[in-house]
């Protein structure tokens, strides 16, 4: 269980405070108008962020302070690869940093690439693959590593809706195979229904408990009425 | 946070040893010089001299190249030729042409055998002299007139297009566009461009040595030089040491205050376009660009014509010179890099401009006074004049770090900013960050930087001066010596083979970061 305990933050004239914890395997979409701090909140369980008093806890404990010490996969906005490497070493790098892998180990990246449909793709660097292409690279990465936090920080942002839709349908089937747990920070209520079973609102300033998707939906609170735009 | 901050400690460790290292070969090595000059007695006249002789020379080169630019660079932006790319490439230049072959190249245009001289002379006239005042100031304007040219075309580069297409729509003639666009550009760019060549200018030594000396035409750098040289008179030296980086840092700490424009700036390769102005201005700017390049190609062409013929029959002490040349810039390269990474590094973690004000000391240190100071070092440990070599290699590493972190320093904020949180979730740290991200992004303000420090060593003729016999020679100093013996046909050759070994060993550099690199 994920839970953020009396998080406060302040940036500047920014703040955000959160006090939820979200269930072991939920998938969750992060929802609300720009600006509010969606993403802050995914960059501070991520460790990218100091907190100014609160604690996030996983299984009870408290979080390593370093981000890659944490249980935790994260997909960016942008700059998810390393451009100058191959779509196979930035795969790679999920599993070592130093990519000095063993023969067993690429072949873990080999598949990770197959299971995301690149295979024979490996070898090229990010600006010859498309921007889907480049979005399952990352979830490539992802998936090698295996982390049961899994954070999306509006990945799938610069790609069409078909494009879209299908990256969300990909993103549901690794997480039901790997078990973990899914914080989706999206602009779209779409793929919210899509794939989320929980939903949480973040607006003015905080990021509320979460709610079961379609119980939101039906009765939408008056922030999120806004947003939605009805 | 403690084990981030524990795990950053290489970063740490390896910036505060640069940051060491260069803090001792400045204030160090200004302390040693202070220590020593103690005893020294008061200035005599001569010295009043030097110092007011190098602040005039100084100050007359800054606005007689930033005024011959002006026009120059209001030129090159408003017209489109072609060829306007390659002279503009060619403008920055003479930043890596050494000193001593510009020199040379400026003899064969203006001094008693030069063209200019011949002509006055055919004509019935008297030929010039430049020697003294005059050339010193011709010198540096060959020099800087390229770099306050381009500043200053930057500037208008600023000027975004709609305010000409806006001018235009409102019928604005030249001289609306001047008052309204232009002026105000000029008033935010010039003080800048004046300071820095103002700066470079108090600081150059070579054209001092090669077209100054005597007592009317010999600066501050100079006369450290000979008090050191000639009279062996160490306090002597140290007290004028002193007095040059006083002079520097207070002009530096001037320039900070100023906004200085960045020298090296690319996408000056569009004009901008303008719908202002008939015939008479066309004539004007071509009128303009035409001499701003016969001025600074003509001196190298005298180097290439004079030159050739030699290059075959290079004697060997020119040859072996070269050789040592080539060495003392490699190894410059390497300290450059291993000074400015790291402190690239430690200025970008902890977003610190001090770290990278420490760094850029040495812009207001003067070559000859950390070799003064070096000098008074080592004196009591080790023979200094061995050490020639070594010394001068370090020195001219120190001297090309401001210009490094320049290049490095935005480059690895701007990797830092868009890769650190995917790196930091990645787990890469240490020696797997800098080989897998650092490096490659990296490699191409890398490359230019190593190909600038190695330029730039290769044709320094500055502490080399102090510290070098007979058989330890760079090819500069050895040029140097040709010149004052009046071997110049030797000299031509010479100096054509240390210009090649300039170009080549900048462009090599350059090329090998831009190779297989990725955008």
């Amino acid at each position: 269980m994920l839970t953020l305990e009396d998080l406060h933050i302040v940036m500047d004239d920014f703040t955000l405070d959160a006090d939820l914890s979200v269930e072991t395997g939920a998938c969750v979409a992060v929802l609300g108008p720009s600006g509010a701090g969606k993403s802050t909140l995914l960059m501070a369980i991520a460790g990218f962020l100091p907190l100014t008093s609160g604690r996030i806890l996983w299984g009870g404990a408290p979080m390593p302070d370093t981000p890659a010490k944490r249980p935790i996969s994260m997909v960016f906005q942008d700059n998810n690869l390393f451009p100058h490497m191959t779509a196979f070493d930035n795969v790679a790098l999920g599993l070592r940093p130093s990519l000095r892998l063993t023969g067993p180990e690429r072949g873990q990246v080999e598949n990770a690439l197959a299971r995301v449909g690149l295979t024979g793709l490996g070898d090229r660097k990010p600006g010859q693959l498309s921007g889907g292409q480049a979005a399952r690279v990352a979830l490539a990465r992802v998936l090698l590593r295996n982390r049961p936090l899994l954070l999306l920080d509006e990945p799938f942002g610069a790609l069409g809706p078909a494009l879209r839709t299908e990256m969300v349908a990909l993103v549901k089937d690794l997480v039901t195979e790997t078990g973990a747990t899914l914080l989706m920070v999206s602009h779209e209520p779409e793929d919210a229904r899509e794939i989320a079973d929980q939903v949480i609102l973040v607006a003015e300033g905080t990021a509320h408990a979460p709610v079961p998707t379609a119980k939101i939906f039906a009765d939408p609170p008056a922030a999120l009425r806004e947003y939605l735009g009805k | 946070m403690a084990e981030r901050i524990l795990k950053l400690n290489r970063t740490n460790v390896l910036g505060a040893l640069a940051l060491t290292g260069v803090l001792g070969l400045t204030l160090g090595t200004l302390i040693a010089v202070a220590l020593r000059a103690d005893g020294a007695g008061a200035f005599g006249p001569a010295d009043w001299a030097a110092i007011r002789f190098t602040l005039w020379q100084a100050a007359l080169s800054a606005v007689i190249s930033v005024i011959l630019a002006i026009p120059v660079a209001r030129a090159l932006a408003r017209r489109s030729f072609p060829g306007r790319g390659f002279l503009i490439t060619l403008l920055g230049a003479p930043f890596i042409l050494p000193v001593i072959v510009a020199v040379l190249g400026l003899l064969a245009v203006f001094g008693r055998n030069g063209i200019v001289s011949q002509t006055l002379i055919w004509a019935g006239l008297e030929p010039i002299s430049i020697y003294g005042l005059h050339g010193v100031v011709i010198a540096h304007v060959f020099f800087n007139l390229p770099l306050a040219t381009r500043l200053i075309l930057q500037g208008w580069l600023t000027i975004p297009a709609e305010r000409f297409r806006l001018a235009a729509s409102l019928g604005f003639g030249p001289d609306d566009i001047q008052r309204v666009l232009e002026r105000p550009m000029l008033r935010g760019v010039l003080p800048g461009a004046l300071l820095v060549i103002f700066l470079i200018c108090l600081t150059s030594f070579a054209v001092a040595l090669a077209l100054g000396g005597g007592p009317r035409a010999t600066t501050v750098e100079l006369a450290i030089y000979q008090a050191f040289r000639f009279d062996f008179d160490l306090g002597k030296a140290a007290l004028l040491a002193l007095v040059q980086f006083a002079m520097g840092a207070t002009a530096a700490l001037i320039a900070l205050r100023v906004a200085v424009p960045g020298g090296i700036g690319t996408g000056l390769d569009r004009a901008v376009r303008r719908w202002d102005g008939g015939i008479a201005l066309v004539l004007q700017d071509v009128l303009c660009i035409g001499f701003a390049t016969l001025f600074l190609v003509l001196p190298l062409t005298m180097i290439l014509l004079d030159g050739a013929p030699g290059l075959v029959r290079l004697p060997h002490p020119v040859l072996w010179a070269a050789g040592r040349s080539i060495l003392v810039a490699l190894a410059s390269v390497i300290l450059t890099l291993s000074l400015a990474l790291p402190i690239a590094a430690l200025a970008v973690r902890h977003r610190s401009r001090l770290v990278e004000g420490i760094g850029t000391l040495t812009i207001a240190a003067s070559p000859l006074v950390i070799g003064t100071g070096l000098f008074i070092v080592i004196f009591p440990l080790a023979d200094p004049f061995a050490l020639a070599l070594p010394v001068t290699a370090l020195v001219n590493a120190a001297m090309a770090l401001p210009f490094a972190l320049r290049v490095i320093v935005p480059v690895l904020a701007g990797i830092e900013t868009d890769y650190g949180p995917l790196a930091d979730q990645m787990g890469l740290t240490g020696t797997a960050r800098f080989r897998h991200l650092w490096l490659p992004r990296l490699r191409r303000p890398l490359g230019f930087t190593a190909g600038l420090a190695g330029a730039l060593s290769m044709g320094d003729l500055g502490v080399i001066a102090m510290f070098a016999d007979p058989e330890r020679a760079t090819l500069p100093l050895q040029l140097y010596r040709l010149m004052g013996a009046y071997r110049m046909e030797d000299a031509a050759a010479a100096a054509l083979l240390l210009l090649m070994l300039s170009l080549l060993m900048f462009w090599a550099f350059d090329k090998g970061g831009r190779v297989d690199a990725d955008a």
